[in-house]
């Protein structure tokens, strides 16, 4: 399967290399830095790429790509999936996937890479069973390593490599049991300039912080269940008991995981918790336009939107931006043509208003379409999609566990909250109109 | 010999006494740098004192630099003897990087490598399975041919192992093993043979891995194990899981007859009904009953769970799984997940759009309710945005060009202009695959055209020839813009194109093509060779057709070619003026000049790159690529025949009992007793009509497949008919009908009069038949078949074809059908008849897919408001309330409401909210109060009503500060619904659960106006807040709903007429039913 992997930062340096079958010559690589040349930035690289001999697929993460040497047929997902599992694992380790964490800790990395693939198959990826194998570095571990000579690595085999429940390790014991989870919802949604909603999607996930000791069995039930439209679980979670009683009824792996992600059902909107006014024009005559925007809060349940950033993607022709904020600081990238006005909170009683002049490259056009705004949000103690937790009950164990629930709403990542200029602008005069 | 001289160099340097191996193992070219080359061996030099040295410590520091040139990829190959000594060194993480140094040059210093066999040898024996495991992982990957037999004894040990850890391990090495020496395959295909019988998870997956890279023809391994596979499962790990799915796919399509024929979803076999007779026996016998193996239906019922896996590759594979195997009518269950997958990485989001892209094609109607999930975003990678473009041209048709076009427009003006010009092909796509909206997108094109970007205007010159290339004719005033436009344009490519136009519809321009080639004629030497080519192919063209005009300009250009610098115009002019211009010699081919040069040329086919790339299976790297990876193995074709079922018995199988088909048919037939008796009449009915169909198609002397197959019977009459009475008859009913449910999926060719034939001619028919094979057959299977068409007959005779051909309902067929199999889809047909709550609960339970409803967004929100206050009564306050269509967020049984307040007033009005609900019975979840609403401001709030399915208005009062008002919210009835979809398969089973009082139906006239599809799809979900089912037919429209608050199913059928159409729906609220019926009646009637 997974034959070799390059990891490559973002200069071209091929820092590390690691096969699990007989070795290929990084010259590979070389199919891989044509199709990055091809693509000017990281994004637009091909996930997979056909050399000669070898296919190469390719994952681009924290700054590192992630390239992979398959020499027969396998499901590209199967390898993408890996690749970002041993990312994910680099996170959990290191605290960060950084080309500097990595070549500090470039022994682990590859005890981690040995054990997680055997053959190119991937052998272990459950971060318990690998923690068990090979502690992840701490200070303190490392000073006593280094006095006494002792190791980094397990000396038997993890017993949940064995088990039926191989993400949890056994003989777990904590003084304090507690157990955490985050709600985390993001909307998606694309607007039009009169505040119409478009396009709207509510995902979320809950992840948890697990500490608890021994076996536990723990059984999270919602108040509203059927708002869940579409889901996916942790192996952990126990399908059956899902399907019948709309319950989530696990044993966790200890620490942080996520237990499930879902999709909301209300494909259109909800509740969008903030509006903006906005107008963005650009005169004809004179090389300037004028820019004005002003956000509100709206259906937000009585609670903050904060840390609020706006992003303007400027059309090329603009030059400089000349601004005033009634809150916040804005900030214009001549380069980037990037205008960013960073809000924090969003005050009910004074709107945050952002009014000015831009200065357009004289003799230029016109730009034809107005530019589409971003906005960023967070609103803490609320998933806006009403989900809510009914109750958490663990069996199994005799102590007490301390529980506890937060809820948090943000813009979704990639999307972002998209307010447009264009898309309904003229929709009667539009040539397609049919 | 540099490499010698490196190595005395070296010797003298470092004064070692290893001189020679070391010369040996750097395989630098003599290039390196000599400098650089000293302080490497130097600092090498030291690690070989470290790891000779005494001490542990000086050891491990020692081997961690090691690792970490091997991670940069520098060469530490003569460390190798150094090395190799600490194999059997006691701390743990030494051994292990040592093994790590041991895998990655064990291939180059075979003879050096073999001195730490023995050491494995010892550790194989090891009591701890780690310690096990990891030597047998280090012997196997020591790629050494002189071990080959140490490694194949310490494997069959292994496989034997207590731990299943270590026998996970032996799998692993059995790929190691065959890659290094594939002789030994027969024997390791014995040891495959021992692992794949492991009940353990742990082993699954890496067995199943080593079959399909050894022997993965070897199908008859599989058999005795196929159950325990697809019964493990759930608990195999999911690298294993994607493994065991993808081979069970190919397993399951050697072994199992095809599920597809039943739906007749292919539009190919039906085409093959009418041929010829001969053709038609053939499909007669394909249409025998289609009964699924139970370990078809055992595959797809455990793998459906992993759906939900965390892990994208296995969703991929279970949806590929479904793709190739499952019955068209319950691929769909896939299309959530597959869309949820959109949501992840970049890298999977590629691959999953290229799946989609290649279903997407055959199947419109699996992602149509999700097309908002393609839209693009700015953000997207331009890979990324190019698949979307592609799925949502591929989705597009009639019902929702407008939003896509619309779509598309905006992509138009993006800033990423390759992207902007791919969309313009994409709408030249849409364009030529719907008729209807050629024309406007035409127009549209053509306006792009005075677009100031040149990409978008040449890529639209050239969308604009393909189109105009396959109707020509009516657009001469089309051609004549461009001809206009040509001035301005500066892309060769759409300025040849735009010639290439003129010359070839040249006789529907005939004034202004001269004119074009007189302004060619004059810049023809600044052109680019591209337009220079279509200049002249221009030229000969006008000649021919309007010489008088162009003579002299042609043999102008024609003279500036003949000296132009690239040959490849020369070489054209000289051909050209040979073929047009008569002379002595060249007199012979000029005769047919014309019809060379004007031949009709086919318009170019636009079409999509993901056609047919299904050859391949989903979700592999071949599919990816489009080509034929490497170890690539092919997805066989359905057998015509199943093999052998008994194959996969197994003695001890206390799992798989409840899945012997005995069991099942058991359950099946207790279900299908109690449908019988609830709905017989129906399926008299239903049968009456599918016959009326029948005489239809053998009206002009050819045999439907049902027919000749009724031919075969060899049964006495009276026989059938006793064993029509048994259990078993009802059956064949099921069977019956699911062969009439295909052929209702035939393209209806009846006329009404069809139906008034004789039915009894049509049994006479039959009976010669029968009699002509009599006692062909008798064995005791060949029994069963035989009876049904007898059944059939006899419900044609007792219905003696009523005139009506109407859509019946063919809902029990396929519910029977599942029921054969599926005891989950028995429970659900049970309970739907139980009280609309339990209904409610069950559609709640999406995931379980049995429910065919998937709620959707709406189809269309109005903007009209009601008033709720007006602003005298309210004193400044004004409210209006909007329903918004969505699903409301406080509980599922409200119905959301937008609130509007507006104060008009001169002062400013506090603390607007709700006081006391005077109307009883319905909960009403209030909006947080307004704390301050100022003058001329407004504001929206929105508050959720359980309007318990009634129209009954909501009464509270609204009270500010300082006043109380009494107001009350009246629903429209087409706002109770939420709207749902499904297939229409599913529309008209759950519309023949719904029948008798459950319906109301009535007859409207329509306007002229009204009659193309657009409006009346407008008025309906303007009015009521339905989703559209698609439907195969253009004048049956349908639309579905659920009630918020009951959540029972609401279905309204339009069937279009002449002057008029027959307006149904069926609901088991008949009061909601009749007043929607009344609604609609008005709405629909309405100009």
């Amino acid at each position: 399967m997974i034959h070799s992997l390059f990891l490559i930062n973002n200069a071209g340096d091929i820092f590390l290399e690691k096969h699990w079958k007989s070795v290929i010559s990084r010259s590979v690589c070389d199919y891989f830095f044509e199709a990055q040349e091809k693509a000017m930035e990281p994004d637009n690289v091909p996930p997979v790429i056909r050399t000669p001999h070898h296919y190469l697929i390719n994952i681009y993460r924290d700054k590192i790509f992630f390239v992979s040497v398959i020499q027969t047929e396998v499901p590209p997902l199967f390898v993408i999936e890996f690749l970002h599992r041993v990312a994910e694992m680099f996170q959990d380790y290191f605290g960060d996937c950084s080309e500097v964490a990595i070549k500090d800790n470039v022994v682990i990395v590859y005890e981690l890479l040995e054990e997680m693939l055997d053959n190119g198959f991937p052998l272990a990826t459950e971060s318990n069973i690998l923690k068990e194998l090979i502690k992840p570095p701490t200070i303190l571990r490392s000073m006593v390593n280094s006095i006494t000579g002792s190791s980094n690595v397990g000396e038997t085999l993890p017993t949940g490599q064995l088990s039926t429940v191989p993400w949890r390790r056994a003989g777990v014991k904590y003084t304090n049991n507690e157990a955490y989870f985050d709600v985390v919802e993001e909307i998606d949604a694309i607007l039009d300039k009169s505040g119409t909603t478009v396009f709207a999607e509510i995902q979320g996930v809950i992840d948890a912080c697990v500490k608890l000791s021994g076996m536990p069995d723990l059984t999270l039930s919602f108040m509203n269940p059927r708002l869940l439209d579409d889901v996916s679980f942790h192996p952990c979670v126990r399908f059956k008991r899902w399907e019948s009683e709309r319950v989530l009824s696990f044993i966790p792996p200890d620490g942080n995981f996520r237990l499930m992600s879902y999709h909301v059902n209300a494909q259109n909107l909800v509740a969008i918790p903030v509006y903006v006014r906005q107008n963005i024009s650009f005169f004809e005559s004179g090389s300037s336009g004028r820019l004005d925007i002003t956000l509100g809060p709206k259906q937000t349940m009585g609670k903050t939107v904060e840390c609020v950033v706006v992003t303007v993607h400027m059309p090329k022709v603009v030059l400089n931006a000349n601004l005033t904020a009634t809150q916040g600081n804005y900030t214009y990238d001549p380069v980037t043509k990037i205008l960013v006005w960073d809000i924090g909170k969003l005050n009910q009683q004074k709107l945050p208003n952002l009014k000015g002049s831009l200065s357009l490259q004289s003799g230029a056009p016109k730009p034809e379409e107005n530019p589409s705004l971003n906005i960023d949000l967070k609103i803490q103690q609320l998933a806006i999609s009403g989900l809510k937790v009914n109750r958490l009950d663990m069996y199994g164990e005799k102590y007490k566990p301390f529980k506890g629930v937060k809820y948090v709403t943000k813009a979704g990542n990639h999307g972002h909250f998209v307010v447009t200029n264009w898309k309904l602008h003229n929709i009667l005069a539009s040539p397609f109109y049919v | 010999m540099l490499g010698m001289a490196n190595s005395l160099c070296y010797g003298e340097q470092g004064g070692a006494d290893s001189g020679v191996e070391v010369g040996q193992e750097t395989p630098t070219a003599g290039g390196a740098g000599f400098g650089l080359f000293s302080t490497d061996f130097k600092r090498n030099e030291d690690l070989k004192e470290m790891l000779e040295s005494s001490k542990e410590s000086l050891k491990l520091e020692a081997m961690k630099r090691v690792v970490g040139l091997i991670a940069k990829g520098k060469n530490a190959s003569e460390l190798f003897p150094a090395v190799v000594k600490n194999v059997a060194n006691k701390n743990l993480e030494l051994k292990k990087l040592v093994y790590v140094y041991l895998v990655r040059y064990a291939e180059e210093q075979q003879d050096l490598a073999l001195l730490s066999i023995s050491t494995f040898q010892r550790a194989l024996k090891d009591p701890n399975q780690l310690i096990r495991a990891s030597a047998l992982r280090v012997l196997s990957s020591i790629r050494v041919p002189i071990i080959v037999p140490i490694m194949m004894l310490a494997i069959k040990e292994a496989a034997s192992d207590l731990s299943p850890y270590v026998r996970k391990t032996a799998a692993h090495a059995i790929q190691k093993l065959y890659s290094l020496d594939a002789d030994q395959k027969d024997h390791l295909i014995e040891v495959i043979e021992k692992l794949l019988k492991d009940k353990s998870t742990l082993v699954a997956g890496s067995v199943v891995m080593a079959f399909e890279e050894v022997c993965p023809d070897r199908i008859d391994l599989i058999h005795r194990n196929y159950r325990k596979l697809c019964n493990l499962l759930m608990d195999v790990e999911e690298w294993g899981q994607v493994v065991i799915i993808s081979m069970l796919t190919r397993y399951a399509r050697t072994q199992f007859i095809s599920p597809w024929k039943e739906d007749g979803v292919f539009e190919n076999s039906e085409k093959a009904f009418y041929e010829s007779d001969e053709e038609k026996r053939k499909s007669a016998e394909e249409t025998k009953p289609y009964a699924m193996d139970p370990d078809h239906r055992l595959l797809l019922r455990s793998t459906k769970p992993l759906l939900q896996s965390r892990n994208t590759a296995v969703v991929m594979s279970v949806a590929q799984l479904y793709w190739h195997l499952a019955p068209k009518h319950e691929v769909n269950i896939i299309t959530k997940s597959l869309v949820r997958l959109l949501r992840s990485h970049r890298e999977v989001q590629y691959i999953v759009l290229q799946n989609i892209a290649t279903m997407s094609i055959q199947r419109k109607g699996m992602f149509e309710p999700f097309m908002k999930s393609f839209y693009v975003r700015s953000t997207d990678a331009t890979h990324i945005k190019t698949l979307k473009l592609e799925i949502l041209t591929n989705l597009a048709n009639e019902a929702n060009i407008s939003t896509v076009l619309r779509e598309f427009q905006t992509y138009v003006k993006s800033q990423d202009k390759a992207f902007a010009a791919a969309t313009i092909q994409a709408i030249g796509r849409c364009a030529t695959n719907i008729s209807e909206i050629t024309d406007t997108c035409l127009n549209g094109l053509v306006l792009l055209l005075s677009n100031r970007d040149e990409t978008v205007v040449a890529e639209s010159v050239v969308v604009i020839r393909k189109l105009l290339q396959t109707q020509p004719s009516e657009h001469s005033d089309i051609i004549k813009h461009m001809a206009k436009l040509f001035d301005n344009i500066t892309v060769p490519m759409a300025r040849a194109s735009i010639l290439w136009l003129i010359g070839e519809y040249c006789e529907h321009v005939p004034k202004i093509a001269p004119d074009v080639l007189r302004k060619m004629a004059k810049t023809f030497h600044n052109e680019e060779d591209i337009v220079k080519l279509q200049t002249v192919s221009l030229a000969a063209k006008l000649y021919l057709t309007n010489s008088k005009q162009t003579k002299l300009l042609t043999q102008y250009i024609l003279n500036l070619g003949k000296y132009d610098q690239n040959y490849d115009i020369r070489d054209r002019t000289r051909f050209i003026r040979q073929l047009i211009v008569p002379s002595e010699r060249g007199g012979a081919l000029s005769k047919y000049a014309r019809r060379i040069l004007l031949a009709p040329k086919p318009a170019p086919v636009l079409q999509s790159a993901f056609k047919d790339r299904d050859r391949f299976q989903l979700g592999t790297l071949s599919h990816t690529l489009n080509s034929k990876a490497t170890g690539y193995l092919e997805l066989s074709d359905w057998p015509p025949m199943a093999p052998d079922q008994s194959v996969r018995n197994v003695e001890v199988a206390e799992a798989m009992k409840e899945w012997s088909p005995a069991v099942g048919k058991a359950k099946s037939s207790k279900s299908d007793d109690k449908f019988y008796s609830d709905s017989g009449e129906e399926e008299d009915e239903q049968a009456a009509d599918s016959g009326s169909d029948e005489e239809g198609g053998s009206e002009g002397s050819t045999r439907t497949p049902a027919e000749s197959e009724n031919s075969e019977t060899s049964e006495d009459s009276s026989q059938s008919e006793k064993s029509s009475d048994s259990g078993t008859g009802v059956k064949k009913t099921t069977t019956q009908k699911n062969k009439k449910l295909q052929q209702a999926k035939k393209p209806r060719k009846v006329s009404p009069s069809a139906c008034s034939l004789p039915a009894n001619r049509h049994i006479g028919d039959k009976r010669t038949a029968m009699q002509d094979v009599t006692g062909h057959v008798r064995s005791s299977l060949a029994f069963q078949v035989h009876v049904k068409p007898f059944l059939s007959c006899k419900l044609w005779c007792s219905v003696l074809a009523p005139s009506q051909v109407e859509e019946k309902p063919k809902k029990e067929v396929s519910l029977l059908d599942l029921d054969d199999f599926s005891p989950a889809a028995v429970t659900m047909t049970k309970s739907s008849i139980l009280s609309p709550s339990v209904l409610s609960d069950l559609h709640g339970l999406s995931l379980a897919a049995s429910s065919p409803a998937i709620q959707v967004s709406p189809v269309f929100v109005p903007v009209h408001t009601y008033e709720l206050l007006h602003r005298m009564t309210g004193k400044g306050l004004a409210a209006q309330y909007h329903f918004s269509r969505q699903p409301c967020i406080y509980d599922d049984r409200m119905i959301s409401v937008q609130l509007t307040f507006s104060n008009n007033g001169d002062h400013t009005l506090e603390n607007i909210h709700i006081s006391e609900k005077t109307s009883a019975g319905q909960n009403i979840h209030c909006f947080s109060p307004i704390e301050c609403l100022e003058p001329e401001k407004s504001v929206t709030v929105s508050m959720g009503v359980d309007f318990n399915d009634s129209t009954q208005a909501a009464s509270f009062q609204l009270c500010t500060k300082a006043e109380g008002f009494n107001v009350s919210i009246q629903p429209a009835v087409g706002e109770l619904l939420l709207p749902v979809t499904m297939s229409e398969q599913d529309f008209s089973k759950e519309q023949g659960k719904l029948q008798g009082m459950n319906e109301s139906s009535a007859t409207i006239a329509m306007t002229p106006e009204s009659i193309t599809s657009q409006p009346l799809h407008r008025k309906v979900v303007n009015m009521a807040n339905v989703g559209v089912v698609p439907s195969g037919q253009n004048n049956v429209h349908r639309f579905a709903a659920k009630l918020v608050s009951s959540g029972a199913l609401v279905l309204v059928c339009v069937v279009q007429k002449d002057s008029g159409a027959q307006l149904t729906v069926n609901t088991e609220k008949t009061i909601i039913g009749s007043m929607l019926l009344r609604e609609l009646q008005t709405v629909l009637s309405a100009p």
